[in-house]
């Protein structure tokens, strides 16, 4: 072979090797694949072409110009999942622990700026001690160049992360402004600032897993969408995960065949609503009856249970699903659901995916803590991302649709396409038995005619008709059909056109 | 003939019988609690009258209630089916003088063998070999101590009015007897209404076999063969099958002419069961005599060919019995399982809740001649309520020899698809595949107990089921592959390409396969070895149906994020399937610990702390009782599993606790 070729495969060898095999077998012991590796599994076998694998680190401080390593930290490039084009960039922490430099940074910037051109989205695979602290702020402003990229791209391509390894300090914000954070159990962390300075500052004693750990985060912050079991279930499940999203924000969601019937009828579903308006019911049996093949990749499963969030297909399409949980605080909204939704449906919004709300809401979740924590401006965060969403819209009312989360939950006043109710559903500012005490005051002492009342008032508003009589409600569907007039209702609004007016952005209220 | 009968039941009977009385052209009227009133028996019934709240009670027990129903709807008879109000000889009455006729024996019969005091006494008198037992009232738990030591270890303590092995318990020594009388007698009062209790010899080492009669009002009484119900667990039949494996002609002539002589003796006419315990020596003992139709007459049907409900209601209406005993033949053998919703994983557990899904096996006759029945009152959406027993089907099979009728059950089950709460169908199936079962001579009621002394854990997997498991999980990849492939958008047009190389990791253990050919045939290289498989599964099916080898296969399937559940032949399996290089890398990943919770006591289902027997700082013994919590109208005593001292109480009485909540914490 000539020299030069000779040449080539010695650089590209040694730029393999990273951190070398001590570090590699290190990584090993911990459970965690080095960063080549896991683009072994995230991408179709073979798909993946690397982009500057030469590329070093500039620093000449602390003795780091005698350690030099090709790659500097970082393996970026691009590949295919499931034949679809994804920018990726994997830490690698066998080199410098992962840690960001200047020209790290400038790697990850390159693929960032190649997949806003060419319109794919951008998957990073987090796995970094930090900021390369012998370069001091030349590792900064790296940092906020891969933030500013971050902030560009969000609405135009999908930005996912993983959060394979340690993710500390100034480093969180770039996966905090991606669209979707997976984290990995027993192996990854992120916190602005770890155990040790919470030690010193609020004298508080915290792990690293407790503080920070993937089961904090996809449960008590809502920081991750999801805690999976280790690397290789994470890049397995983000395969599956890719193949909902768009590639862009002017391409449709994507199209994948399916042999499930639009048309399917589960009687089952007419008995989902149990007799007694008390009685709480599992949501997520009608989102697996109404999604192809029963699939539903839910997201922030552990984190504000009495909202559902995630995707599934109709006839092959991609819809997010939003869905009020009776079983966890009766499906109130309160302020973590309506961040947690609100994101959401402007992720969806943003990229072109339908929405399909399934409504039982028994109102917001009153209490001191609720108020005090800013409900007023969380809760019209969900309000405010239904509105201004012009995707299709359709929402379904199985039971509760109370008060003012009646008309934040995609109503028809919210421009809701189509908006059924099933024969169960009661459309009203609040219970029966609340709304009685209120207009019927002063016979609050005798409790018969407080019973004579409340029969009145459910008589009257424990039913979708006279929502349905206003116009409100579009149809009322039998609860077996739903299926099948959501599938007919995304059909005919696949050439929705609605745009906002123009304006260089809104101010929804953070 | 009736044109119009009432189903004085619920449930799986309640279907059972409409379908005959349909059959017959007679109309029929349901009845139904608030529980109920979405039920498949009130949907199957031409008329349905409601009768009060779900607790038995105020409902399905309130014989005026029904006698109104009748009444109001113009039927002409009652099937009482089994339980609540079957076999009480004032609600025949009642009907009798309502000038309502009872689809079951008359009230004298049921008065004498209904209450297991008097049975004993008119047994004796008719010649049939009775077990040593104490007839009379007993007034207390010393009483009972004294009883039972004067009849010896072991006996058991069962409520007089009991049946279906509630209100039983089994006392080893005289400690046994002072902790559980008085919980026999409290059982007994809530589910029957009365809390007599009577005390008799256990006979150690026994077969459950029982023989069914029928008899006409002219006095022609004959009987149907046995039925060998020992698989039971803690008196309750698991499986029941006709004919004993155990029984030879003459045993069965022996016993048959015992129970018709009894049934003559107390006049009996109608559909009725006398049960009998057998010795290994093939001696048997009176045990009582159902007066009423059986949960498991299906099997007697299945290998007899007649119909005990057609039969019960023609008698009642007068009509001689069609046939003599000399025209009964016995043919091929039968199986029944009973399908519950209680977890054999979590020592069998009930689980309630909503069936979000549940399609049984297609029911009728098999390519191989097999026939396949399943006696259910649910159907999918349908709501397991803590009110009433969970059952959820009965699934019968019946073929040639008894081989084919369990191949044909272990079948059966793997088809079977039931989500939203925990069943036994694993368990039933292990039963299902055990040698000690298949052989069938040493089939004891003790089987249970002995084979499965530290509870269920699922079926071990035969060398065909792991073929078949790793085939499945590679075809089911293979096409979801092929699924994945076609979506657009992709870069090139070809299309996304995989080869043909995959490694399936079953349970942890990896297996590379190759997998050829395509959606609806592949073959499958295992091992060095090809295994043809034929199956029509498609992404999204809960069930992969279809033949390995040539060998019926069927297997549910379940996504769990990356892996796939697959269930078959009684245990449940961890799989995925990987590329060369993804399975090459999975060994490093570094398997996760459960954590410890053996520290904890832990509610083992949703139900209320009736009672905490310790307090923080106790010392406690293995096996002591820690708690008991009622669910499903059972108290359940929670014992410690080790010796500790209690750390900290987490719950106290009156609590409702769902699974898994922390009643107490050890010191560890």
């Amino acid at each position: 072979m000539l020299k030069q070729l000779e040449e080539l495969e010695r650089r590209r060898a040694a730029a393999r090797l990273g951190g070398g095999e001590k570090r590699i077998a290190a990584q090993h012991a911990k459970g965690r694949l080095t960063a080549r590796e896991r683009l072994d599994i995230l991408l179709d076998p073979g798909s993946f072409e690397e982009l500057d694998m030469y590329v070093e680190h500039n620093c000449t401080d602390f003795g780091m110009q005698d350690t030099v390593i090709p790659g500097d930290g970082v393996v970026t490039g691009s590949g295919t999942i499931n034949g679809r084009l994804v920018f990726v960039f994997s830490q690698d922490f066998t080199v410098f622990g992962g840690s960001l430099s200047e020209r790290h940074a400038q790697k990850i910037c390159k693929i960032m700026d190649m997949a806003m051109k060419v319109g794919a989205p951008v998957i990073g695979l987090n796995d970094s001690g930090g900021a390369r602290i012998q370069e001091g702020v030349a590792s900064l402003g790296g940092y906020a160049e891969v933030f500013q990229r971050n902030v560009l791209a969000s609405g135009v391509v999908p930005q996912i992360s993983l959060i394979m390894g340690p993710c500390a300090g100034g480093a969180v914000y770039s996966p905090a402004m991606t669209d979707f954070i997976f984290m990995v159990k027993d192996s990854s962390y992120m916190f602005v600032t770890g155990p040790d300075v919470v030690k010193t500052v609020t004298n508080e004693v915290v792990t690293q897993e407790e503080l920070g750990g993937a089961i904090t985060h996809s449960t008590k912050s809502g920081v991750a969408d999801l805690a999976l079991e280790d690397d290789i279930d994470a890049l397995l499940r983000t395969r599956q995960f890719f193949d909902f999203l768009p590639l862009n924000n002017r391409e449709d969601a994507p199209f994948r065949p399916t042999s499930d019937d639009p048309l399917r009828v589960e009687n089952s579903l007419d008995t989902l609503i149990p007799p007694s308006a008390t009685k709480p019911y599992d949501m997520h049996e009608l989102i697996a009856k109404v999604a192809d093949d029963g699939e539903f990749f839910e997201l922030q499963p552990g984190h504000a249970g009495n909202i559902i969030i995630g995707f599934a297909r109709i006839e092959g399409h991609t819809v997010g699903i939003v869905a009020n949980q009776p079983m966890v605080l009766a499906g109130c909204l309160d302020i973590n659901a309506s961040k947690k939704a609100g994101r959401f449906v402007r992720f969806c919004d943003a990229f072109n995916i339908p929405i399909v709300t399934f409504v039982d809401v028994p109102g917001f979740l009153p209490g001191v803590a609720q108020e005090y924590g800013g409900i007023i401006k969380h809760g019209a965060k969900l309000l405010f991302a239904y509105a201004e969403a012009t995707v299709p819209k359709i929402t379904v009312i199985t039971r509760k649709a109370y008060g003012g989360a009646y008309d934040v939950m995609a109503s028809k006043h919210l421009r809701g396409d189509l908006n059924y109710a099933w024969p169960t559903a009661e459309i009203a500012v609040m219970g029966a038995k609340g709304a009685v005490e209120i207009i019927f005051r002063q016979d609050i002492g005798d409790k018969d005619k407080i019973a004579a009342r409340t029969a009145e008032y459910e008589a009257r508003f424990a039913n979708p008709f006279v929502a349905a009589a206003k116009g409100f409600v579009d149809e009322v569907i039998m609860p077996h059909s739903t299926r099948r007039r959501i599938a007919l209702g995304l059909r005919k609004l696949r050439n929705k056109n609605l745009e906002n007016p123009w304006k260089k952005h809104d101010n929804i209220p953070l | 003939m009736f044109k119009k009968i009432l189903i004085a039941n619920r449930g799986e009977i309640a279907c059972r019988v409409i379908r005959t009385a349909r059959a017959m052209g007679i109309k029929t009227v349901a009845v139904y609690s608030d529980a109920d009133a979405q039920a498949l028996h009130v949907r199957e019934a031409d008329e349905a009258v409601h009768l009060g709240p779900p607790p038995a009670a105020e409902s399905y027990l309130l014989a005026d209630k029904i006698i109104a129903a009748c009444k109001a709807t113009g039927a002409e008879a009652v099937h009482p089916g089994y339980g609540f109000l079957s076999e009480r000889a004032g609600f025949v009455e009642a009907l009798s003088a309502a000038g309502i006729a009872f689809i079951g024996p008359p009230a004298g019969a049921i008065a004498a063998m209904g209450d297991k005091i008097e049975s004993k006494r008119r047994a004796k008198a008719a010649g049939v070999s009775v077990v040593p037992g104490f007839v009379g009232e007993i007034s207390g738990t010393d009483h009972a101590v004294e009883i039972a030591n004067g009849i010896g270890y072991p006996v058991m303590m069962k409520a007089s009015a009991g049946g279906g092995g509630k209100g039983m318990r089994l006392a080893w020594s005289e400690a046994d007897v002072r902790e559980g009388f008085d919980s026999v007698r409290r059982e007994a009062l809530s589910s029957f209404g009365d809390d007599r209790v009577f005390i008799e010899k256990f006979v150690e080492q026994p077969r459950h076999i029982e023989i069914q009669v029928i008899g006409d009002q002219q006095g022609n009484i004959v009987y149907l063969g046995e039925r060998d119900c020992s698989i039971q667990r803690r008196h309750q039949k698991v499986v029941e099958e006709a004919p004993s494996p155990f029984v030879t002609p003459e045993m069965r002539k022996a016993m048959g002419e015992q129970a018709v002589a009894l049934a003559r003796n107390v006049g009996y006419f109608s559909a009725g069961t006398v049960e009998f315990i057998a010795g290994a020596d093939r001696s048997f003992y009176f045990l009582e005599m159902n007066t009423r139709l059986q949960v498991e007459h299906p099997v007697t049907e299945c290998i007899t060919g007649l119909d005990l409900v057609e039969l019960m209601i023609r008698v009642a209406a007068g009509q001689p019995l069609p046939f003599t005993q000399a025209d009964v033949q016995l043919s091929g053998h039968a199986i029944e399982t009973r399908v519950y919703a209680e977890d054999p994983y979590r020592g069998f557990l009930p689980s309630i809740g909503r069936l979000s899904r549940c399609q049984p096996p297609e029911a009728g006759r098999d390519e191989q001649g097999n026939l396949v029945r399943i006696d259910t009152g649910v159907v999918e959406g349908a709501e397991i309520s803590m009110f009433y027993d969970p059952m959820i089907a009965k699934l019968i099979t019946w073929g040639p020899t008894r081989a084919d009728a369990i191949a044909a059950q272990a079948q059966a089950l793997d088809r079977y698809l039931i989500k939203g709460i925990n069943h036994n169908i694993d368990f039933l199936s292990a039963i299902m595949q055990h040698d000690r079962f298949k052989a069938g001579a040493n089939v004891t009621t003790g089987f249970i107990a002995e084979e499965y002394p530290d509870g269920f854990h699922g079926a071990p997997v035969q060398p065909a089921t792991r073929d078949a498991l790793i085939a499945a999980a590679a075809i089911i990849h293979a096409e979801t592959v092929a699924r994945e492939s076609l979506i657009d958008g992709q870069l090139s047009g070809d299309g996304a390409s995989y080869g043909i190389n995959w490694v399936v990791e079953l349970d942890g253990e990896q297996v590379p396969v190759e997998v050829t050919g395509e959606a609806g045939s592949h073959e499958v290289l295992v091992d060095g070895r090809d295994l043809v498989v034929q199956s029509g599964w498609r992404v999204g099916d809960a069930v992969f149906a279809g033949t390995v080898n040539g060998e019926a296969v069927a297997i549910n399937v379940e996504r769990k994020g990356s892996f796939l559940q697959l269930t078959t032949r009684g245990a449940a399996h961890k799989c995925r399937t990987l590329t060369p290089r993804a399975a090459e890398l999975a060994r490093f990943m570094i398997p996760k610990i459960p954590p410890d919770m053996s520290k904890y006591l832990l509610c083992p289902m949703p139900g209320l702390v009736v009672s905490i027997a310790v307090a923080e700082g106790d010392k406690v013994e293995a096996g002591q009782p820690l708690a008991t919590v009622e669910a499903m109208k059972m108290e359940n005593i929670l014992r410690a599993e080790k010796a500790g001292v209690v750390a900290k109480l987490l719950a106290k009485p009156g609590d409702s606790l769902a699974v898994d909540a922390v009643i107490m914490e050890f010191a560890g």
